[in-house]
């Protein structure tokens, strides 16, 4: 009936485990009292859950990411502690079998479920609002991939209490994930996580290539576009070339442990080395996937608190494409010592140097963007200015690294741990906080508390140092990552510098939150009357902030490169048309939610072999699929009239903000 | 771009009712089901470079030269080839707004198209009751994927032309049905191009 699963599967000898699960639980029962209490199920099915409005969507993202990221964090802080602790006589207090289902959680959260729900949020509320369109090309499809999204976070989730996670790291090397060397169900929930939220990854990809090559406003020629417009349009070309890759590896490897074959086995033929070929012909575009837009969201601050338009807009929109072509060519990098000849290996090599070309454009740019600028130190700008310097350190050891013959010394080594920490945190992390705070209130309709801003930032900078910079020279005196006790004393002082270090970023963290809480509570103060909060540049400030359901009343033209600068330059912001016309916008449907809630029982059936769920979940996002296909009427109106006693309010705000000022 | 087609997408325009800001409803799906058919190529061509590195591993097992028996997987592919050119009769016939004429080329299909699958699963099911079933080798773990996976699409394109008709006969040829109709034409001729892949790959290059 139930499978594999019994009530054997909860870990409840081991207490810490039981304590993340009991917090999570007891988290889980505050919010839905909380909601109980206020009444708000009736809200919160008909606003959000049901939503397909890409602006609710996005916020529904970034709130996935932000839970997921303290699970990953959570972890980081685990395995900073255990290393800190277990040298020489001492085993630290996780047992390695947890240990190893830490690093594998961490790496896999933090790239499945909070880069990517962060900065596909971001894009989610951002583009169309950008591109003056009134949603994304199928705000349906937009919808079910959230879900996907978010069923694949709640099997990582799950995993926690019932089973266990996978102890082969984040990208599940073969043979170490086949059946006969991982049996457990470990494996089985990082695939079909993985599997899951990819399949609502791609359809997201889908959507914005569409949303973008065909719905812009009239006037907004490509090379008009704002620039986190093109990161993300290179970013959804990179994720539908290469999610595929993911399916079918991922999908072998299903093959492998559910009908025995031999992929990636050690016997009868298969080839483990294949796995991480094809892994990483995933795996490196997707590094790009989640700094392309990263990039983009650096030039819209970098631009918008300078005061100036972007230095060299060409160069960056060809720095970006370049970026795009050329992460499709680094892939053997991530295991030169496979043995490949030397020639395929400095192949390899090189095209990733030359990767550091178009970077190096980049760098320039938003320099030279600051350059003579009028800069205003908003958080934002923080961000971004801290980035630019570290993400500089960041490269310069990863040109060490795409050295074969350095890198066969430094492979899996924590100076390699140390490398793409050191890209990521600075290179991703930190601009979807600076994108968090610059656009959290055209979302919202409020701007973030700047003080606590601050905090968190400087909790996270200098907590970055000083958990990374330790991790390189560890590397270099030859520590290996992933140790769980080690019995060489001499690296024991870095890692309590390390440690040291991620208590403080844990500081950055809970500044965030309290900046969170703080702004909430005085939000009334900090609302933004005017939608142009930041003196902005591009079309999502010539509108309200929150926006109105359908964003743009009038579909805006589009004359320059900084569509709403050009406008205030002109004058001719703020213009209301003579008349409104009927808008229509697709109606909400909770088809989407309910194929995330099949799609995490199909998972949890794989995962557990209660095949008969597996079928019915199955069938169930098949029929959803065929009634949602006979569905014609899948919009309503927002009359003229309506638009008209919206626009009005609005423009009342507007003047009365603008008498205040 | 013949008439018919413009009128076709004039009759789109009216009744879906689209604001004309967005632009055609209908371009908007068709552009986006490209974009599906790419990243599935991109599926295919990892399986079929899978196929070709491990394809030679026969770990001791049969080869693919004992195996296949190629008259038959012939009769295979022309059995999807028409079916591709009955989808096309289809096509033409929903350009002509004949709906019995596109209900009748769709059962066609239909019942190629479920020939073929009838095939594979035979081919598959002696395979296995021989004992090569896909865990024999690598090479066979490849092959049974590749091919499966193929006639998977084959399979769920099945189901697709059979919601189809109910639509045809419940809805008619309104707009949305035409488009989807458009869609699932992409679909099966796609379908068709890669088995020309597996045929010559797999079972061609196989035998050689």
């Amino acid at each position: 009936m139930f499978g594999k699963l019994s009530l054997s599967a909860v870990p409840y000898h081991d207490l810490i485990v039981m304590g993340a699960v009991a917090g999570s639980i007891l988290l889980g029962v505050v919010i839905l009292g909380l909601v109980t209490y206020f009444r708000l199920w009736k809200p919160l099915w008909t606003e959000w859950l049901t939503s397909v409005d890409h602006k609710k969507i996005g916020i529904m993202y970034i709130v996935l990411a932000l839970v997921m990221m303290l699970r990953g964090i959570s972890d980081a802080i685990m395995m900073r502690a255990q290393q800190a602790m277990a040298a020489g006589m001492s085993h630290g207090y996780l047992p390695p079998d947890h240990f190893n289902q830490i690093f594998s959680a961490h790496g896999t959260i933090m790239i499945i479920f909070v880069a990517m729900p962060f900065i596909v949020g971001l894009m989610n509320i951002v583009i169309p609002l950008q591109i003056g369109a009134r949603d994304v090309a199928f705000p349906y499809l937009n919808a079910v991939s959230f879900w996907l999204t978010a069923a694949g976070a709640a099997l990582v989730m799950v995993s926690l209490g019932v089973g266990e996670f996978s102890t082969a790291g984040w990208s599940g090397y073969a043979p170490l994930t086949e059946k006969q060397f991982s049996p457990g169900t470990g494996v089985d929930y990082w695939m079909w996580a993985f599997q899951i939220s990819g399949a609502g990854s791609l359809l997201t990809s889908i959507n914005f290539l569409v949303t973008i090559i065909k719905m812009r406003a009239p006037g907004m020629t490509l090379m008009r576009m704002p620039i986190f417009v093109w990161s993300a349009l290179c970013t959804a070309v990179l994720m539908v070339l290469s999610f595929p890759v993911l399916t079918a590896a991922l999908g072998m490897l299903t093959m492998d442990r559910y009908l025995g074959m031999h992929f990636f086995s050690n016997t009868l033929g298969g080839n483990m080395m294949l796995y991480a070929n094809l892994f990483w012909i995933w795996g490196h575009p997707e590094v790009y996937i989640v700094i392309l837009p990263a990039f983009g969201i650096y030039s819209e601050v970098v631009a918008t608190f300078s005061g100036k338009p972007l230095f060299g807009y060409t160069s960056m929109v060809y720095a970006t494409a370049a970026i795009m072509v050329l992460s499709f060519s680094v892939w053997v990098h991530h295991f030169f010592t496979m043995g490949a000849s030397a020639n395929v290996n400095i192949f390899f090599g090189i095209s990733t140097m030359i990767i550091a070309v178009p970077t190096g454009v980049k760098i320039f740019n938003w320099l030279f963007t600051m350059y003579r600028g009028r800069i205003r130190f908003a958080t934002p700008m923080y961000w971004t200015a801290a980035f630019i310097a570290t993400f500089a350190v960041g490269g310069m050891a990863g040109i060490l690294l795409a050295a074969p013959a350095s890198d066969y010394v430094l492979h899996n080594s924590l100076f390699l741990i140390a490398h793409f920490h050191n890209m990521l945190i600075p290179g991703a992390l930190f601009s979807y906080l600076a994108g968090f705070t610059y656009w959290f209130p055209k979302a919202m309709g409020f701007k973030l508390n700047e003080k606590w801003g601050r905090r968190a930032f400087f909790g996270w900078l200098v907590g970055f140092y000083l958990s990374f910079i330790p991790l390189y020279i560890l590397g270099i005196m030859g520590m290996p990552r992933r140790m769980a006790h080690y019995d060489n004393l001499a690296w024991h002082p870095f890692l309590i510098v390390a440690a040291v270090g991620a208590a403080v970023i844990t500081l950055g963290v809970a500044s965030q939150l309290i900046q969170l809480l703080v702004s909430i509570k005085e939000r009334r103060a900090a609302r933004d009357l005017t939608g142009d909060p930041w003196g902005g540049r591009t079309l999502e400030w010539a509108i309200a902030s929150p926006p109105p359901v359908y964003n743009f009343a009038q579909l805006p033209s589009v004359h320059e490169i900084d569509a709403f600068a050009d406008m205030k330059e002109k004058g001719t912001a703020y213009q209301r048309p003579e008349r409104y016309t009927d808008i229509h916008m697709p109606k909400n449907t909770g088809a989407g939610f309910i194929n995330g809630v099949l799609a995490f029982a199909f998972g949890f059936a794989m995962v557990w072999y209660i095949w008969w769920l597996a079928i019915l979940s199955a069938l169930g996002m098949i029929v959803i699929m065929i009634v949602r296909a006979g569905d014609d009427h899948r919009h309503y109106t927002v009359t003229a009239a309506e638009v008209a006693r919206i626009e009005t309010q609005r423009y009342q705000q507007l003047a009365a903000a603008r008498g205040a000022a | 771009m013949t008439t018919e087609t413009m009128t076709l997408n004039a009759s789109i325009d009216a009744s879906t009712g689209a604001d004309g800001e967005h632009g055609d409803s209908t371009a908007l799906s068709i552009f986006g089901f490209w974009l599906y058919i790419l990243s599935d190529l991109v599926l295919f061509a990892t399986l079929f470079a899978t196929y070709v590195v491990l394809g030679r591993n026969y770990a001791g097992g049969p080869t693919g030269k004992e195996l296949f028996d190629l008259p038959y997987v012939l009769g295979e592919t022309m059995l999807l080839l028409v079916s591709s050119a009955t989808y096309g009769l289809a096509v033409l016939a929903m350009h002509r707004q004949r709906r019995d004429r596109v209900l009748a080329w769709l059962f066609v299909t239909l019942l190629l198209g479920a020939a073929f699958v009838f095939m594979e699963i035979s081919e598959f099911r002696h395979l296995i009751l021989d004992g090569h079933g896909p865990g024999r080798s690598a090479f066979l773990s490849a092959f049974f994927t590749l091919v499966g996976t193929h006639g998977a699409h084959v399979s769920a394109g099945l189901i697709w032309i059979a919601v189809m008709m109910g639509q045809l006969v419940t809805k008619g040829l309104t707009p949305p049905v035409q488009c989807r109709l458009m869609q699932l034409s992409i679909f099966w001729h796609f379908l068709d191009i890669v088995w020309v892949g597996v045929f010559t790959i797999v079972y061609l290059m196989g035998v050689m």
